[in-house]
């Protein structure tokens, strides 16, 4: 009985916490690449470092207000200096769209150029990063760090095997969770989130039943500064700030959204889940669950993992081209017409 | 409306032209719908009645000419400007948001409300909850002028033809449009359903005011309807007139019957 336990506490600790929180961080990030495919009608390459940017922003504020001494301990400062950051985030994105994408869809230029374009745009905020913020890791997470420390843990229950949760964790699951509840209201009831969901459907025949493009597309940018401080703030908060490290966020990022269906805000959710998962489920050592649960003469010599931890990249690569030859559309998407 | 008046013009066009490449579409077009009226635009395929409509609603820009409502120059104004002008449009084939309800295909239509601004959905959701329920009693009531209230809630991609129809007569009127172009409402609809439709038009103009102007080849439902009626050929004005008048004009039966070459030049009334 108490092995059956410890194998839970360890797989619960160490695969289904890592994992939902690691999905809730992806899905921001999902959230925003469907979002701007859906609306705007391209796949953003510079999402990712549009992350990392809303991350640098917030981490400064974050410095500032400590410096202020402002804190909400035992969460972490970086919540206040989220609001805070939104807006400027916001501010960033609509200032590029003005400058860039603006003119492209004025052209109507096809979506191979916004990506080309965007691709440019990942490079030049690639800089500002460096100049800004330089290279380095950043730590700027305050506050209690654990909910449930292993000691705790172990005291409480007498298991050998801790199940520890971390602050940074229930703050990705909590605030995905209300974040995602609050656009699929916003999408779903009412008139500017229906005008969205119209204009992504059939562009023309929205602009022709009154809807005003410019405020679409504002409104997304907006949408989309949200979603990449939250998520960037909570994956930084939870591995660490490492400014260049979004990038190797992109690729599971968009492997979500397309799992899902490009457009689709419910698949770019699920889509995150199963990326998530077949990540930490595919690279988990599953040695010590599988010696609790196994009598003892059969417990495994060897780690147990399908995969070692460097290929975790290569799953969501796997999975995209999976999802592409199967079915292109992803699991809720559309037909593209 | 007394008998002896003549109606004021809702909208006029001047003079209204454009090229395709070496096409000429429409060719300086000049036409004027009464307030309160159903008029008619007819013309043998390509006479450019559809580029007429677009370039009246905002959807081409004209090589030269004007669009005026109610006297007021409107000429290239973006279609969603229009819209809040109150000017729309409906399609030869039917367009639908495929992916949203058929409520939510009326429900989108932007109306200045609370829960329309970014920041007033989520700063004043009280407001926004009372004007979401209050647009939803609007389209309920729409439907139900329609008859089609047993769809509200499916996908409207899953209408038939004549009910997406319907649904965009339907969009139309959440805005309490002025004036409403229909491009071919009639086309590749069931007569029941077309009855319907005429009706529900009837009754539009008649009840709340509407201003119509179809697009149409279905000739007795242009005498049933029409007060007025255009004829167009070859992006020029043909004849008009009285319904029963032009349908019997030899020039407009020329052109439909295809020895165009005798109406060719004659933009004459």
């Amino acid at each position: 009985m108490t092995d059956i336990l410890n194998a839970f506490s360890h797989i619960t600790s160490l695969l289904v916490i890592p994992g939902l929180a690691y999905a809730s961080q992806l899905a921001f990030g999902a959230l925003g690449v469907t979002l701007i495919f859906g609306v705007l009608r391209f796949s953003n390459f510079a999402h990712a470092e549009g992350m990392s940017l809303a991350t640098m922003f917030c981490i400064l504020i974050t410095v500032w207000l400590q410096g202020a001494s402002v804190s909400i301990a035992p969460l972490p400062t970086a919540l206040i200096a989220m609001f805070l950051a939104i807006p400027l985030v916001a501010l960033v994105f609509i200032g590029t769209d003005r400058a860039l994408y603006k003119h492209f869809r004025a052209i109507n230029a096809k979506p191979e150029v916004f990506m080309i374009v965007s691709a440019g745009i990942m490079l030049i905020s690639n800089g500002v990063i460096r100049v800004v913020i330089g290279p380095e890791g950043q730590s700027f997470a305050d506050g209690e760090r654990f909910i449930l420390t292993a000691r705790e843990f172990r005291e409480w229950t007498g298991l050998t095997e801790a199940l520890v949760l971390k602050t940074s964790q229930l703050l990705s699951i909590v605030l995905a969770l209300i974040a995602g509840g609050l656009l699929f209201w916003f999408l779903n009831r009412t008139q500017m989130g229906r005008s969205m969901r119209a204009y992504s459907d059939n562009r023309n025949l929205a602009l022709l039943s009154g809807v005003d493009p410019n405020k679409i597309v504002w409104v997304t940018w907006i949408l989309v500064a949200v979603l990449s401080v939250m998520g960037g703030v909570l994956f930084g908060l939870d591995k660490g700030y490492r400014p260049f490290v979004f990038q190797q966020m992109l690729l599971p990022m968009f492997a979500a959204a397309v799992v899902g269906g490009l457009g689709s805000p419910v698949g770019a959710v699920v889509g995150s889940m199963v990326v998530a998962f077949s990540e930490l489920l595919l690279t988990f050592a599953w040695k010590k669950f599988l010696a609790y649960l196994l009598p003892t003469g059969l417990a495994p010599e060897s780690l147990m993992q399908i995969l070692a931890t460097e290929y975790k990249f290569a799953i969501s690569f796997l999975i995209l081209v999976i999802v592409l030859l199967i079915k292109p559309t992803g699991l809720f998407g559309r037909a593209t017409k | 409306m007394s008998q002896r008046e003549t109606p004021p013009v809702l909208l006029a066009t001047h003079g209204l032209s454009l090229s395709f490449g070496g096409l000429k579409a429409v060719d300086g077009m000049s036409l004027s719908i009464a307030q309160g009226s159903i008029s008619g635009l007819i013309g043998p395929n390509g006479a450019g009645k559809s580029t007429l409509f677009n370039l009246i609603a905002g959807y081409h820009q004209p090589d030269s000419g004007r669009v005026e409502l109610e006297g007021e120059d409107i000429t290239s104004l973006d279609p969603h400007v229009l819209f809040g002008k109150g000017l729309l449009r409906t399609f030869q084939i039917p367009r639908e948001f495929g992916t949203l309800t058929v409520l939510e295909n009326l429900m989108m239509v932007p109306s200045g409300q609370t829960g329309e601004t970014f920041f007033g959905a989520w700063f004043r959701p009280g407001r926004v909850s009372a004007e979401e329920r209050a647009l939803r009693e609007k389209a309920e009531d729409i439907l139900e002028f329609l008859e089609i209230t047993h769809v509200a809630n499916l996908p409207a991609s899953q209408l038939s033809g004549g009910q997406k129809k319907l649904v965009e007569l339907g969009r139309t009127m959440m805005a309490d449009p002025k004036i409403v172009f229909l491009d071919e409402v009639g086309a590749g609809v069931n007569r029941t359903l077309l009855y319907s439709i005429s009706n529900a038009i009837q009754r539009l103009n008649r009840e709340r005011g509407y201003t119509f102007c179809l697009v149409e080849h279905d000739m007795q439902f242009i005498s049933e309807l029409c007060d007025h009626v255009t004829c167009m050929a070859e992006g020029r004005m043909l004849a008009q007139g009285k319904a029963t008048d032009i349908l019997s004009n030899e020039e407009v039966i020329d052109a439909y019957l295809g020895r165009g070459k005798a109406a060719k030049g004659t933009g004459v009334q």
